[in-house]
């Protein structure tokens, strides 16, 4: 039977990031609106029962737009999490297995990317380009997988040394099983922890983006793109924007508590179990 | 009371191990030892790894380890009872009455200090000499402990001097003090065999000079015969024997005992190299990647199918980079190797599947050469999966005929690394090196990590097997006993080149060279008075010195 003891705060953590989760997974079965639908003639109205979290600056339900906002918030950053790592990690082991010149040219066009502040480098994209979801999930992805790169690379050149690595290459084994059965089984500790790391700044980074106004366009909704429509109701006493904002706070904060845990975890001293 | 230094009664100690999805729990590693250590005299502490040694040699400075805790039992020092003394006098009694040699000395000194700024900084602490008196005394001590420049050595940082040299510095600093009692936790395991008995010499020269009790704690018997007056006994935390190192040498009476003693009790009778030549290496000469210098000069060995070849030689001799250039990880800048009657090209890339799976390899140290996340199945599954083509069922069940040819259970195919004890994990790796049906494996220091019971039985098990499977082994190690015990032919190493090579009778004969001399004299014999009669009788001094 296995005992673990989950400390308070990772207890936290995770009942706020299964409820965000749930939420974004079952919006249209939990939203009383649409996102879309104009359900009031009044604007920034208080909180009724009718309308939980009042309306917005158009008269629209904002606990609706909240649900789906979480929804495409959660959605995109988890996509351009995977993408990230799928692309950060492999290109990272591969640079690690494989040394000299495929190492020295991932490594350099990495840290060209990364000498560029990467908001900059996503506005400058997003300006020229369509702004689609996909785009946006590929955009943030393959800039944070310079990062995920940098981090899958330094793990594996210190597994590729290994006797048990060598003992591979001796027998004869091609790079993919040296990468996903050799180093990857080892790797997985510390790359999943800076999954719920980069999860965060993934959501912080499309939040940032769709604020600035190159993110989720409307009518679509989304956590940063809530904030911005309802930012213009806080100069009249009006509170709407706070809400996803502290949304996007609880969201980054749990997710963080997790990953935290999730470290502390697999980085103890234990056997090979684990 | 008076004569005695160090008196210890019923010692027990405790540790907190933490097993995996389960509760802590506090568990007893010595249980209840009684020993004395008179003024002057040595006591050595013997035992296999986890048999308490170092624990119970840490307890005479009331210090224990990480999560080890004395739960039990007295031990009086100079006459005090230091499991009930203020903390203030526990750390003046601390690198002052009782002081300590470690395992090594590079990982001990602080690189960014010079040496005798490090030497003298406890007596200095405890107010037991000024500054200026300390460092005379330093400098006594690395001249009694026969160090190079003993007036400037002082200054040099520890990278500055060799390893051998590092473990007598540090012999001088826990000496400078004045201790009554010095604890030396294995302090020549680290070195290479030429290097130990210089050291070994220097340390039992400065015990007799200075007049110290000393606890000498090792796993090698034949080493503490040389320096102790009694002998202890351990193992798995429990006082085996414990009498004077005359009557354990010479009249154990504990079985244990005696198999430490007549360890290394293999016969091999040598064969003489007949058959084809299974290996053959001709004029090798190698280099590192972007060095300036050859580790391997015009080295030519042959090796017959289904004998051994042990070459041996100090660290840094070239014995392993032979065998990177054999497996292809290192490409020789010139010679050829010949491979069962055919070429063998240089690159590991470029060689054929079938002369990869001919030519395995197994490592010093077993727990790095498996992958910790796969089980044993997986482990010596993948070499018939990857060569054989076998799967499944087949699979499994060739791997059950393996275990059973290493001599383990059936029980342990699901097991991972982490739950195999050091000599089950070698074995593991012998029977991966086997399940790809090899005409020549290579070993690599395959015992030298192992308990000298342990490496036995790993060294009785290669024998059996080359019987049976009429494998060739090319068996690298600096250990000469195991040379004695094994080996049909023997490559003897030194700085790259081949010093002498032959049949094991014609190498182990002499006349010798005065290197070959030096390496075969320096292996400690189990008998007293060993260590003066080799130093005697010494034509070349060590290259670490």
């Amino acid at each position: 039977m296995m005992v673990i003891r989950i400390p308070f705060v990772t207890l936290f953590g995770l009942f706020f990031t299964a409820l965000f989760f749930l939420v974004a997974i079952f919006a249209p079965l939990i939203a009383p609106y649409s996102y879309d639908e104009v359900v009031s003639n009044g604007f920034w109205e208080p909180a009724t029962s009718e309308f939980l979290l009042g309306t917005d600056g158009i008269g629209r339900d904002l606990l609706s737009r909240m649900i789906y906002g979480l929804r495409t918030t959660i959605w995109i950053a988890t996509l351009a999490t995977l993408l990230s790592f799928t692309t950060g990690s492999v290109l990272g082991f591969l640079a690690a297995v494989m040394g000299g010149w495929v190492d020295q040219a991932l490594s350099r066009f990495v840290d060209l990317m990364m000498s560029i502040p990467s908001l900059i480098f996503a506005l400058v994209i997003l300006s020229i380009t369509p702004i689609t979801i996909t785009i946006l999930i590929v955009v943030m992805g393959l800039l944070d997988a310079t990062r995920v790169y940098r981090l899958a690379r330094a793990v594996a050149v210190d597994i590729n040394v290994m006797d048990y690595v060598e003992a591979a290459k001796l027998r004869g084994e091609r790079n993919g099983w040296i990468v996903f059965r050799e180093i990857l089984p080892n790797a997985l500790s510390p790359l999943v922890a800076e999954m719920g790391l980069r999860f965060i700044f993934a959501i912080l980074f499309i939040s940032t983006l769709s604020f600035l106004g190159l993110g989720i366009q409307p009518p679509q909704a989304d956590l940063g793109g809530l904030v911005k429509e309802n930012a213009e109701g806080l100069t009249y006493g009006i509170g709407a924007a706070l809400y996803p904002a502290m949304t996007i706070a609880v969201l980054a904060i749990s997710v963080n508590l997790v990953a935290d845990w999730v470290l502390s975890r697999t980085s103890s001293l234990k056997g090979g179990r684990g | 009371m008076v004569d005695s230094l160090i008196k210890v009664r019923g010692l027990t100690i405790g540790a907190t191990v933490y097993p995996a999805n389960e509760k802590p729990k506090d568990i007893e590693i010595v249980h209840g030892i009684d020993f004395d250590v008179a003024h002057g005299k040595v006591l050595g502490l013997i035992g296999e790894s986890g048999a308490g040694k170092s624990t119970v040699g840490l307890s005479t400075m009331a210090y224990g380890r990480g999560g080890v805790r004395i739960t039990g039992g007295e031990i009086w020092v100079n006459g005090r009872d230091i499991l009930h003394t203020p903390i203030k006098d526990i750390r003046n009694l601390r690198g002052n009455e009782v002081t300590y040699v470690s395992q090594s000395a590079a990982a001990s000194f602080n690189p960014a200090k010079p040496i005798m700024e490090q030497v003298i900084e406890a007596s200095v602490h405890h107010g037991k000499y000024s500054k200026a008196d300390a460092e005379d005394r330093a400098t006594d001590l690395f001249n009694q402990l026969g160090l190079p420049d003993p007036e400037t050595i002082g200054k040099r940082y520890p990278h500055q001097v060799s390893g051998g040299q590092l473990q007598r510095c540090m012999t001088a600093l826990a000496l400078c003090p004045g201790p009554d009692l010095v604890i030396f936790d294995e302090p020549t395991t680290a070195l290479d065999v030429t290097t130990q008995i210089d050291v070994l010499a220097a340390i039992k020269r400065a015990i007799k000079e200075t007049g110290v009790a000393a606890l000498y704690i090792t796993h090698d018997l034949a080493v503490v015969a040389q320096v102790s007056d009694d002998i202890m006994v351990l193992k798995m935390g429990d006082m085996i024997e414990y009498g004077s190192t005359n009557q354990i040498i010479n009249t154990p009476r504990e079985d244990y005992t005696r198999a430490l003693v007549s360890v290394r009790s293999i016969q091999h009778s040598e064969q003489s190299p007949e058959g084809d030549a299974v290996l053959t290496c001709t004029n090798i000469t190698a280099r590192y990647r972007g060095t300036k210098f050859d580790v391997l000069h015009d080295v030519s060995v042959e090796l017959f199918s289904g004998q051994t070849l042990a070459v041996v030689g100090e660290s840094g001799s070239g014995k392993s980079t032979l065998a990177r250039v054999i497996t292809g990880l290192l490409p020789p800048r010139d010679g050829t190797i010949m491979f069962d009657g055919r070429k063998l090209s240089a690159d590991l890339a470029s060689r054929t599947r079938e002369d990869v799976r001919e030519l395995q390899m197994i490592y010093q140290m077993a727990d790095v050469a498996m992958n910790p996340r796969q089980t044993v199945n997986t482990i010596i599954g993948r070499p018939l999966e990857f060569y054989f083509g076998l799967r499944g069922a087949k699979k499994r069940d060739r791997v059950l005929e393996l275990l059973d040819e290493i001599e383990m259970g059936k029980d342990y195919i699901d097991r991972y690394p982490a739950e195999l004890s050091g000599g089950q994990k070698q074995r593991v790796c012998i029977a991966r090196a086997l399940a790809a049906k090899p005409k020549l494996i290579i070993c690599d220091e395959v015992t030298s990590a192992l308990d000298p019971l342990v490496a036995d039985g790993i060294l009785k098990l290669l024998l059996n097997l080359q019987k049976i499977e009429n494998v060739a082994y090319l068996f690298i190690t600096h250990d000469l006993a195991t040379v004695k015990a094994i080996a049909d032919s023997i490559a003897v190493m030194y700085q790259g080149r081949v010093k002498r090579y032959g049949s094991k009778s014609k190498v182990l004969t002499p006349p010798f060279d005065d290197y070959t001399d030096l390496l075969l004299s320096s292996v400690p014999k189990m008998q007293l008075g060993w260590l003066e009669n080799v130093l005697a009788h010494r034509k070349m001094e060590s290259a670490g010195n």
